[in-house]
């Protein structure tokens, strides 16, 4: 069901077009002016830095294509797209492979202006396209055992150099409790800006989970299975003492190796602030229900 | 090869300080000109490290360098520790001043953080090398002063570490730093046989 979740973050806490589309002279004016002075309106109330489109095409983790954070963009464009399906299994009662545009057809797709917030402390606001999750676990009839959503990126050496490397064990996996799956501001985001998803951002559809950190949000999905398990998760496999299965967003527990009480708003130039980081990232009214009773110190 | 070393001897030392200088200028023009990319910030603190390290171990290579292949960068020596230094310095100043920001966590991060107090280390190790690398301090200090200057090694040696334990995951790049500076480090142990008159100018000459 589309629209359950309204946006609160607006056009006006995302970088208007014509701002993006000159944003040297924009960054350079703000390295001038000591910054921030031309920033929209709106920010005021929530202290947002705009993200603009460039920003978020040029910079992000995709390690299937490098540790870099250009590497994406550099190398992305060898990943093909179409045709593109996502298997869906485990405990529903439509197993079986769901081609992308057929998804597509079923799927009333909205924008969700979300924050974005990195494990390492660097943030971004999101203009996303997609729909909720849920409507997609709808369509395959999740049965009443289930208990968590795995989900799976293509695992496709050839084209994504990064896999080449045993920078994590591949394919990269992720996973969900249902209620989290299932929860309004949970997205399969499909496009950024209006625009089809760049590969580099998780073509041709990624999860997007706001209140967690970024690597929850798993890209180019092709497998989604409904368990009755706490699922693995690669960061989790990779690092445990570093890398929760919750993951949440959480400026009281700190990374072992940074404090996550400040973020970094990536795209504001060379002498951009840092600002607080929010508890759930800014969604605690929604989400913290899904945690009562939990020591989130100790499911970090 | 001792034409190679004459070349080498007639550069002086106030070209090596003029080309060191340039590299963080010009990171500060590309920072503002976008060619950083869309975080500046990180990325000049990344390059400043990396390149502070690759100078300090280009100094630790060149003993060996004497020694086993007899190209003579000597008369390089200081002006590449010293330029290395200033590297480092500056990574840390970025990494305080623009990436953290706020002097009670810069203050919290060098306590807590392993791989910060790792690399604060190194750069306490490297601040009296610096400090000491003028003539009047080799005078001053005579034997002690090769002593004292030892520690490099150290410097460095936690500077490959301190490397490691930032970036996430497995990363080959920073195991080959490592490598790099443990072997350039056990080729000083390798026995000195024959070698006793190439060493003869031992002291180090000024730039």
């Amino acid at each position: 069901m589309a629209y359950r979740w309204k946006n609160t973050l607006t056009h006006e806490d995302v970088t208007p077009k014509s701002a993006f589309l000159n944003r040297r002279q924009i960054m350079a004016g703000m390295a001038g002016l000591g910054l921030a002075s031309i920033a929209p309106k709106g920010q005021a109330a929530t202290d947002l830095e705009p993200t603009p489109l460039d920003v978020i095409t040029q910079y992000n983790n995709f390690y299937e294509f490098g540790t870099r954070k250009d590497d994406p963009a550099k190398y992305a464009h060898q990943l093909t797209t179409k045709p593109w399906a996502v298997t869906i299994d485990g405990l529903v009662d439509h197993p079986g492979d769901y081609a992308f545009d057929d998804i597509m057809s079923q799927m009333t797709i909205e924008e969700r202006i979300y924050r974005f917030r990195c494990v390492e402390a660097w943030s971004m606001v999101v203009p996303w396209n997609g729909f909720e999750l849920k409507d997609l676990l709808d369509l395959a009839g999740v049965q009443s055992s289930a208990k968590y959503v795995a989900f799976e990126t293509l695992y496709r050496p050839e084209e994504m150099p990064g896999q080449r490397a045993p920078f994590l064990e591949w394919p990269y996996v992720e996973g969900l409790r249902l209620d989290e799956a299932n929860h309004p501001l949970t997205l399969m985001a499909t496009g950024i800006y209006g625009d089809p998803m760049p590969k580099q951002n998780g073509a041709p559809l990624r999860l997007v989970v706001p209140w967690k950190y970024g690597f929850k949000s798993i890209k180019s999905i092709v497998r989604i299975t409904l368990t009755d398990k706490e699922p693995p998760t690669s960061w989790n496999k990779s690092v445990p003492s570093e890398y929760g299965f919750y993951s949440n967003v959480n400026p009281q527990v700190d990374h072992p190796r940074w404090s996550q009480a400040s973020e970094r708003p990536i795209g504001g130039g060379f002498f951009a602030k840092r600002i607080p980081t929010l508890m759930f990232n800014g969604y605690e009214e929604e989400v913290a229900g899904l945690y009562e009773g939990m020591d989130l110190r100790k499911f970090y | 090869m001792d034409r190679l070393n004459r070349y080498i001897r007639k550069i002086p030392g106030w070209l090596l300080y003029l080309i060191g200088t340039a590299y963080p200028v010009w990171l500060l023009y590309a920072a503002f000109s976008g060619d950083l990319g869309v975080d500046p910030v990180k990325a000049m603190e990344h390059a400043l490290g990396k390149t502070g390290l690759q100078v300090l171990v280009a100094v630790l290579a060149i003993s060996p360098l004497r020694r086993f292949a007899k190209i003579n960068l000597l008369s390089w020596r200081r002006a590449l520790g010293v330029i290395g230094f200033a590297y480092i310095l500056l990574h840390f100043l970025v990494w305080m001043v623009l990436d953290v920001q706020i002097l009670s966590q810069v203050w919290a991060d060098i306590v807590k953080r392993p791989y910060i107090i790792v690399g604060m280390v190194s750069l306490m190790i490297l601040l009296p090398l610096a400090l000491t690398s003028n003539n009047w301090s080799v005078r001053k200090l005579g034997a002690r002063w090769r002593l004292l200057h030892k520690a490099t090694y150290g410097a460095v040696l936690l500077g490959g570490v301190h490397y490691i334990m930032q970036v996430k995951s497995f990363q080959y790049e920073p195991y080959v730093y490592l490598a790099v500076i443990v072997g350039l480090i056990a080729l000083r142990r390798l026995p000195k046989k024959g070698i006793k008159q190439a060493r003869k100018p031992s002291r180090p000459r000024p730039a």
